[in-house]
């Protein structure tokens, strides 16, 4: 490509059939041109200082004074015609040109890479949290304690008779010595009495926790578990205000749907006790009733050992195992799969439950 | 407790065909939990029915056993078969092989004829065999599951039978009827009898109940009987060990008869093996009224029985034949000769009752609650008696029980009792419970009525008297769990049902929410899992070696850690002082199953002794300790703090397209460790570390500003990863994370925004190789003065152009004013003086 036109006649300024001859010429060349390269030289073909356009352009000043405004109104008409054909069909192939690098530079957007994972919760932990913020959300405060406990908070401040069969039945870890009265809490229970020692009344604590009994590891036993229990001492508590709160909860945790029922039964810190039911209307295998965990007013004995009169206050407690929540509500099967630790089982749950 | 329903039936109201899940449905009401289903027709179904040999013929076998060749008659003699089916002869005769030698032409037996199933689901059918068409078996009471004895097959002659041929063997051996086991609490003793679940039974039905004590005629008094005398001079807890002792005699029994079956097959349904007909006797009567008895062979005993403690180096050899040395806290029964029994708990092997045996003396005594407890757990020998012992008996039914024995004894075994009989002990004060009108009402929530009150009460055997503010209650002598008026709100509610318990929601005080600590430490294990790593959970009991290795102190030395009295395993006795053993092995599980890059944190509590540890007694119940003991009690509890810790192995994340996984290195964890402290607003100091599970020259030891150490981040031990089969260069953290959240700034105040343009200078320093990077930076933020705003390590450098030794670090350092534009030489007088203090610090030269 070169930069003039060569053997191109210089048209004569005050000629229009030989201006608009060499204007059409540029602008069919302009039209012609496939790339911005081929443009340029056309550009410079057509307007540049050697072109016949400027040539002529140059010669309006050679011309006598009367010819002067009319060649130079053909001559800025002309060239005006060309830079704008030159203007549009440059924007015209920039355009072209950004979409074809833009279709070059498609990726497959199925197939990128994931540079930021979120890790995963353990679901026990991420389902003791959730029932924390459900007593937080009605005014209930968290209490916690030592998992290594005293055996008077685990089993005497308790009411457990010192050679009652229910404190057998516990199946303890002892610490050495055992003279020293040490253990690992078997229950949640201690920090109620911690905190009837430690809090103004009334109180509303949810306690929940690690607890041990010395069971060997299978599909529904583990050593090391989880409880959340509740305490409430107030004056004028009653069973129905336990059953209430129980219900409350339960709808929190199932939806509106849920029910639960109280049977009988016995722990020494409570009288009366109660089994608390959960009925599952989804459960593998049919609609049924769950033992969810156990409950009861506040065995007078239990609030003397914390220095609470019992003809003034009365409590009410409950206390549900949090593996056995995640069991029927996100249907584990199998204990060992929450011990474990196997990857597969938090990230399956990722952040939520 | 498993109560065989026909034997509830006999003292409650139990509507004909009712299964054992009625029964257990209706238990359930009262607070007995279901547990099972005893049902021997669910592994056995018929036809199963008595046959007779009429010939038996020996045939000696190649392999060297000899078989029997047996024709046996089905049906009565004359009458014609019933039944049909494959296999069934018409004649009612069977030929049937067997390779038993225990019977002989004309014994009647128990035939399995085809079609009948066996426990095992065993059918039977006829087959070929020894050159015979086999059509039946001649069963063992192994085969027929009623039994462990699997000598010879059941020869019914030898179990005290003769019934017609062909008749049903399954209603001879009472094999249609069922039990139903139910869980009985440990306040509640006196469910461990038919008496005290038929009671209950007609609670939570509303029926009549009949007290089985009640149909036994017990003489009102007894006197000039076996020689008893009562000497606890060593009560538990100021309470006799033994209250009540009844003896009453029966000579000339035939210790040797069958037991009938009807009493063999309740005894199985509730779970006891049918021994001897005196020993089913006793167990028979316990488990009707729930006092265990024990049976003397009389003319073994020398001289009157006394009930006392064992004296030191006394032993006794009880019927499991083991001689056992006693405790001077047990209570034992004696004769001349000295112990013949650990009270309550298990009889003597000298005085033992055996087949000749033909004098018996009946003991029902009772027995105290711990005594008996203390005495079980001593010497490890739980039985049925002192589980029934340990949970309370009724003291008023010892001498109709021992009635009871000795009617049995005389009706079954043909005996003949004394009228003389012996009765000692002191009756123990009835317990009277005052319950104000309306405590029921306001601890339970439902309005009762006084007539459901009094009723309630009366249905459970409690004498009840209306006065002035409420009632007076007497408890029944059976029931020594009834001590409060709590304890009574529970039967009125019980007895009324907690159904009808309604439901009001109590207001709590407006509450403060989660505490900051609560906070902090959600905070940080979400921030941890948002960050991409996965967390577990593992058990705290460590081995003795993992917590040396791993329970590093501040002081870098091994911690003494918690011991357990009584692990799981003696391996793991130990409580972890750190958290990383228990995730090492979640890190190999998931390694062995095929997870090579992993990122996993726990936290959770570790567990460091208490300089003291626990407390040498405690405080008892009921009441609140003096503040003192209060005090050594919270202080004997050790310490235990709350602990993050990680451990990275592989790569970061998953290879994948377009996209490089890098391998965790050191830094990760250092990393990881930051993020955690900057996550709690916690700047953590970093310093060359050293810890024996970490490599020595990779270790990073953490510590606050104050100069807590609070922990270590590297790559751990390349010997320990060896060791202990872990991938090589896998790294870890671990992080007292309590002593982070005591650092977090409480209120954090605001910085003036200056908007005046940035002056960067950058500055290369020649320092020691072994000078840390961070200390020059330290040096050059104090150096530099207030127009400082930021300054970052960008580069190190050691080779061509720097001395040997030494390293070249090169700092970019921001400077701004808060108030102008600083000029160049403002910035270069700044970086100077910046410089001046890392050359006076560490001999830092600029290159």
């Amino acid at each position: 490509m070169t930069e003039t036109l060569p053997g191109a006649a210089i048209p004569n300024p005050t000629d229009e059939a030989a201006v608009t001859a060499a204007v059409d010429q540029a602008i069919a060349a302009i039209a012609g041109a496939a790339t911005l390269d081929e443009l340029k030289a056309v550009r410079l073909a057509h307007t540049g200082e050697k072109s016949p356009l400027s040539l002529a352009n140059r010669e309006i000043g050679k011309l006598p004074k009367d010819q002067k405004a009319v060649a130079g109104k053909l001559m800025g008409a002309s060239r005006g015609r060309v830079n704008k054909a030159l203007a549009d069909r440059t924007a015209e192939l920039e355009a072209e040109n950004d979409a074809r690098i833009l279709l070059e530079e498609t990726v497959d957007v199925t197939a990128a890479p994931r540079r930021r994972r979120a890790g995963a919760r353990h679901p026990l932990s991420t389902l003791q949290d959730r029932v924390a913020d459900i007593f937080v959300g009605m005014g209930w405060e968290i209490a916690e304690g030592p998992e290594v406990e005293s055996e008077w908070f685990n089993f005497d401040a308790l009411n457990f008779k010192p050679d009652h069969p229910a404190r057998e039945m516990q199946d303890t870890f002892f610490v050495e010595p055992p003279e020293a009265h040490l253990l690992m809490r078997t229950h949640t229970s201690p920090v109620q009495v911690r905190s009837m020692l430690e809090r103004e009344l009334p109180i509303y604590v949810l306690c929940p926790g690690k607890v041990f009994r010395t069971d060997e590891l299978d599909a529904t036993h583990t050593p090391v578990f989880h409880q959340f229990e509740g305490l409430a001492i107030d004056k004028k508590l009653s069973m129905a205000d336990l059953r209430g709160t129980l219900e409350h909860f339960a709808r929190q945790m199932f939806g509106d749907e849920a029910q639960i029922r109280l049977r009988p039964n016995y722990f020494p810190f409570t009288e009366p006790s109660a089994e608390l039911d959960i009925f599952h209307p989804s459960a593998k295998g049919g609609p049924r009733w769950i033992e969810w965990g156990g409950c009861g007013m506040v065995n007078p004995n239990v609030l003397r050992a914390a220095g609470i009169d019992p003809d003034v206050y009365s409590g009410f407690a409950f206390g549900m195992g949090i593996e056995r929540t995640l069991m029927f509500r996100n249907e584990v099967g199998d204990m060992r799969d929450m011990i474990e630790g196997d990857v597969r089982f938090s990230e399956h749950f990722g952040m939520e439950i | 407790m498993r109560i065989p329903i026909s034997w509830l039936r006999e003292f409650a109201e139990v509507p004909a065909g009712a299964m054992a899940e009625d029964v257990m449905a209706e238990l359930v009401k009262v607070g007995f939990e279901e547990e099972d289903v005893h049902r021997p027709t669910d592994t056995l179904k018929g036809p199963i029915v008595v046959g007779q040999v009429l010939s038996l013929v020996k045939e000696p076998q190649t392999n060297g056993k000899t078989i029997n060749w047996c024709q046996v008659r089905v049906v009565p003699e004359g009458q014609e078969q019933k039944l049909t089916g494959k296999g069934i002869d018409p004649s009612g005769v069977q030929g049937i092989i067997c390779g038993a030698h225990n019977f002989v032409e004309g014994d009647k037996v128990v035939v399995t004829l085809p079609g009948a199933v066996l426990p095992g689901d065993f059918h039977i059918s006829a087959r070929k065999t020894y050159g015979h068409l086999s059509a039946g078996m001649i069963a063992s009471v192994r085969e027929l599951g009623i039994g462990e004895d699997h000598d010879g097959i059941l020869v019914l002659s030898r179990i005290g039978l003769d019934p017609e041929v062909g008749t049903d063997a399954m209603e001879l051996l009472n094999l249609y009827d069922e039990a139903a086991e139910i869980n009985v609490t440990p306040d509640r003793g006196y469910a461990f009898s038919i008496r005290g679940v038929a009671r209950e039974y007609a609670h939570a039905t509303g029926t009549v109940f009949t007290d089985p004590a009640s149909k036994v005629l017990a003489p009102a008094a007894l006197s000039g009987g076996y020689g008893v005398k009562i000497n606890d001079d060593a009560p538990i807890y100021g309470k006799p060990g033994c209250d009540r002792f009844v003896a009453r005699t029966v000579r000339g029994v035939d210790a040797a008869r069958p037991t009938p079956q009807w009493m063999v097959s309740r005894l199985r349904l509730a779970g006891i093996r049918s021994i001897s007909l005196p020993v089913d006797i006793s167990n028979y009567v316990m488990l009707e009224l729930g006092q265990p008895l024990h049976f003397y062979d009389q003319d073994k005993l020398s001289g009157d029985i006394v009930v006392r403690r064992a004296l030191a180096g006394e032993k006794l050899t009880t019927l499991d034949g083991k001689e056992r040395p006693l405790d001077p806290e047990d209570l034992v029964i004696t004769d001349a000769t000295g112990p013949i029994g650990v009270a309550g708990v298990m009889g003597g092997a000298a005085t033992e009752v055996g087949d000749t045996t033909s004098n018996i003396l009946v003991e029902a005594a009772h027995f105290e609650e711990v005594s008996i407890a203390r005495s079980r757990r001593r010497h490890k020998l739980p039985s049925e008696a002192s589980k029934r012992f340990e949970r309370g008996v009724d003291w008023q039914v010892a001498g109709i029980a021992a009635q009871r024995a000795v009617d049995l004894l005389v009706e079954l075994a043909g005996g003949t009792a004394d009228e003389a009989g012996t009765d000692v002990g002191t009756a123990p004060d009835s317990v009277t419970i005052e319950l104000p009108a309306a405590f029921a009402a306001a601890r339970i929530g439902i309005d009762f009525t006084e007539e459901q009150i009094a009723t309630s009460l009366e249905d459970l055997g409690a004498a009840v008297v209306k006065n002035d503010g409420g009632w007076t209650v007497t408890a029944p002598s059976w029931r020594n769990d009834l001590e409060t008026k709590e304890d009574l709100s529970e039967e009125i509610a019980r007895l009324v049902g907690y159904d009808k318990i309604p439901a009001t929601l109590p207001v709590a005080p407006p509450g403060r929410g989660l505490t900051r600590v609560q906070q902090q430490r959600r905070r940080l294990v979400q921030a941890l899992a948002d960050a991409g790593l996965t967390e577990v959970l593992s058990y705290p009991f460590v081995s003795k070696a993992a917590n040396d290795t791993f329970g590093v102190a501040e002081q870098g030395v091994a911690r003494t850690a918690v011991k357990l009295a009584n692990p799981i395993s003696e391996e793991q006795g130990y409580l972890r002082t750190s958290i990383l053993p228990g995730l090492i092995e979640v890190v190999k599980r998931n390694h062995s199953r095929g997870f090579r890059d992993l990122g996993l944190f726990e936290s959770g509590l570790v567990f460091l002794p208490a300089e003291k540890m626990g407390t040498d007694s405690i405080p008892p119940l009921g009441a609140k300790p003096a503040d003192e003991v209060l005090d050594a009690l919270y202080d004997g509890v050790p310490a235990q703090p709350f602990h993050l810790a990680a451990v990275l192995t592989g790569h970061d994340s998953p290879a994948a397209a377009a996209h490089a996984p890098r391998t965790w290195d050191w830094a990760d964890a250092l990393d990881i460790a930051r993020f955690a402290g900057d996550v709690l607003g916690v700047e953590l100091v970093v310093r060359q570390g050293s810890h024996q599970a970490f490599h020595p020259g990779r270790t990073a030891q953490l510590s606050l500003r104050s100069g807590e150490v609070v922990g270590y981040a590297g790559e751990l031990h390349p010997k320990l990863l060896a060791a202990s089969d872990m991938p090589a260069r896998s790294v870890a953290l671990e992080i007292n994370a309590d002593a982070l959240f005591d650092a977090a700034p409480d209120v954090i105040v605001a910085r003036h925004i200056s908007t005046f343009p940035v002056a960067t200078q950058d500055v290369a320093l020649v320092v020691p190789a072994d000078v840390p990077a961070d200390d020059v930076l330290a040096a050059l933020r104090e150096g530099a003065g207030e127009l400082l705003e930021d300054v970052a390590l960008f580069d190190v450098y050691a080779g061509k152009g720097i001395e040997d030794g030494k390293k070249s670090l090169a700092f970019g350092l921001r400077f701004r004013a808060p108030d102008r534009t600083l000029t160049a030489d403002e910035a270069s007088a700044a970086r100077e003086s910046a410089v001046a203090v890392a050359g006076e610090r560490f001999g830092a030269v600029q290159r």
